[in-house]
């Protein structure tokens, strides 16, 4: 479960004080499946950010699973991005010298599964997305549906319990977009708690809650 | 830790050219280091060996007080007394010495068979063949006799036989020595420079026939050798006491032992081999230094790779040591490579020079890659910090 309790994000620009998110107050349940839209600069991002723990909030406290992580440290807050959350990019992220397989294995490396268990479960992820042919491949010689397909089961590969994206399908042909969403959809009906930011309506009102966001407030 | 390893280790791949400007520098100061300790231990053991050659229980003495073994400076004006062959029996009788050779020295036109030119005469006994360790080509040494017997024998060096007796046999032959004459009755084998003299271009006599060439009394040097080592020391204080006793209570007398002067050169050149070793090292810390740089373009080129890792929970720690591997890896790289190459110009000068022995020891190879190791670490903290540091978002941020 998550609950954001007065969450306030401010970010200094030389002399201007950007409120990129102001006061926000959000619980979302296990399991839910929730989009988020709004105007570009909105505070979208940093509203995923601050959930996926990569940014802390200038004010406000931050429960996940009925634990207190606002006042966490940087190896502590690794710990529990590793464990819980699981995060698909706009634009892919994908280390470029690493083939598929080892992409979606290096989550597990930094958690310290030991290598058999960690061959076993990257071929069945490889399947679970459909790439079982590709395994060998580098990012360069995938197709932008395929990379984010990658991605996803890297970001699944730990089974974390929220799944997060960031525009999954901005970066993608409206064909590839409709097979990422479903897979992630899918992945929702296994009880992950899914959070996806978009632009896109058609998309976005596919959710089962939809959460609009405008100069960093929820309305 | 395998994995860190394989991680490091794909990440190098993937930069080949910075990976090879690295173990390049590394492998240049390591190599100097190698070299130059090679040669500056090589040089030491060298001379050593040649002092060792010596004999291991020779002593030298000399005419005067040598102001640097202590004790009262001599007094402005006093000359100090001649060694003379009388001083040579007296010391002979020493229950510490075993062998005993007077040395006399001068310079001589000598001439055979029309042919001439200068050379060294050296006035000795029988005792020289055995305190200097010299071998003969032909014939025999000088006899045994009494130490003021002037017989008129010579014996010969290489140079010399080759030179005046260019196709004959010496033996035998007349050898004129400014106007007197001496029988070659044998020919030194050639042992090439030993500490600086050279027996090659030497005419040797007996020592009372040289002081009557020359018509001078006093002696060059006394050259002894001890019955053991242990006899040594005990030697050096006997020594003195004969000659104080002879000397009218002065003991005007500077006895040297061989290992003395080993253990002096052996300071003196492994300090310097240490000096250049050192200094060799500089390049060592140079080549540190361009490993921070590249690891530190390194770590700023793999921002969002990092920002990337630490979303997927990498920690602090994990990513330091990955880079540290990193860093490590290239400077062992760097060290082996340095070794090969280094060992590599030690062979070749070995093929130059046969004649001089070319050793690297172990520590300075071990210290080598220690040292490599050590800088690699070192300058690859830094960046690694820096890496470790680094905000997960704005990594990401950053395309
Ligand atoms: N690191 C930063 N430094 C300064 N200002 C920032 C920073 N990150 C975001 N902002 C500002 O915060 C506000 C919200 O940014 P955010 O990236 O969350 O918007 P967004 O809703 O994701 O927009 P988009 O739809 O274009 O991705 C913007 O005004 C942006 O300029
Ligand atoms: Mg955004």
């Amino acid at each position: 479960m998550i609950e954001l309790k007065d969450i306030s994000r401010l970010f200094q620009v030389g002399e201007q004080t950007v409120h990129a998110l102001d006061n926000i107050n959000l619980t979302i349940n296990n399991g839910e499946y929730i989009s988020v839209m709004g105007p570009s600069g909105s505070g979208k991002s940093t509203l995923l950010n601050i959930i996926s723990l990569l940014d802390q909030p200038s004010s406000g406290s931050y429960r996940l699973n009925q634990q207190d992580v606002t006042g966490f440290n940087d190896d502590q807050l690794a710990k529990v991005r590793r464990e819980n959350i699981g995060f698909i990019f706009q634009f892919f992220h994908l280390i470029p010298r690493l083939s598929t397989a080892e992409n979606i294995e290096m989550p597990m490396i930094l958690a310290g599964i030991p290598a058999v268990e960690r061959k076993h479960r990257v071929s069945a992820a490889i399947a679970s997305v459909d790439l079982s042919d590709r395994a060998d491949h580098r990012p360069d010689q995938l197709s932008g549906g395929q990379r984010q397909r990658v991605a996803i089961a890297r970001a699944t590969i730990m089974r974390p319990s929220i799944l997060l994206a960031d525009e999954p399908t901005g970066n993608l042909d409206s064909r590839s977009g409709i097979e990422i969403i479903e897979l992630l959809e899918n992945l929702n009906r296994q009880a992950v708690t899914l959070i996806l930011i978009t632009h896109d309506q058609a998309l976005g009102d596919r959710a089962a809650r939809k959460i609009r966001i405008v100069d960093g407030r929820i309305c | 830790m395998k994995d860190t390893l394989n991680q490091a280790l794909t990440a190098i791949f993937a930069q080949k050219l910075r990976a090879a400007l690295i173990v390049l520098a590394m492998s240049i100061g390591i190599s100097s280091v190698t070299i130059l300790t090679a040669l500056g231990e090589s040089a030491r053991s060298y001379i050593v060996h040649e002092f060792e050659a010596l004999g291991t229980h020779l002593l030298i003495m000399l005419p005067g007080r040598s102001e640097t073994t202590g004790g009262q400076p001599p007094i402005f004006g006093e000359t100090p007394r001649d060694l003379t062959l009388e001083d040579a029996e007296a010391i002979a009788r020493s229950r510490y010495i075993a062998a005993i050779a007077p040395v006399s020295v001068g310079s001589a036109p000598v001439s055979a068979l029309g042919l001439e030119r200068e050379a060294t005469i050296m006035g000795s006994t029988a005792a020289l063949r055995r305190v200097r360790h010299l071998n003969m080509a032909q014939g025999r040494f000088l006899p045994q006799t009494d130490i003021d017997q002037a017989l008129p024998v010579c014996v010969i060096g290489q140079t010399i036989k080759n030179e005046l007796f260019a196709k004959q046999s010496a033996l035998g032959q007349w050898l004129r020595i400014n106007d007197r004459r001496f029988r070659v009755i044998g020919v030194l084998s050639s042992e090439g420079q030993s500490v600086g003299v050279d027996f090659d271009e030497m005419v040797i006599i007996p020592v009372a026939s040289a002081q009557i060439l020359f018509n001078n009394h006093s002696l060059f040097r006394i050259l002894a050798e001890a019955k053991s080592k242990k006899a040594m020391y005990q030697a050096v204080i006997d020594i003195g006491q004969i000659i104080k006793r002879r000397h009218d209570g002065e003991e005007d007398i500077t006895v040297i032992t061989q290992d003395s002067v080993v253990n002096t050169f052996d300071e003196i050149l492994s300090a310097l081999t240490l000096t250049v070793a050192s200094i060799a090292a500089i390049s060592l810390v140079v080549a540190g230094v361009l490993v921070m740089n590249v690891m530190l373009v390194s770590v700023s080129q793999r921002t969002p790779e990092i920002g990337l890792l630490k979303a997927l929970g990498a920690s602090q720690s994990q990513l330091q040591w990955l880079f540290l591997t990193e860093a490590a890896i290239l400077s062992i790289a760097g060290a082996l490579l340095g070794l090969l190459l280094g060992k590599l110009a030690l062979f070749l000068f070995q093929m130059l020079y046969p004649n001089f022995p070319v050793i690297l020891p172990t520590w300075a190879l071990m210290a080598a890659l220690l040292v490599s190791v050590l800088t690699g670490l070192v300058f690859g903290v830094l960046p690694a910090r820096k890496a470790a540091k680094l905000e997960p978002i704005s990594a990401l941020a950053k395309r």
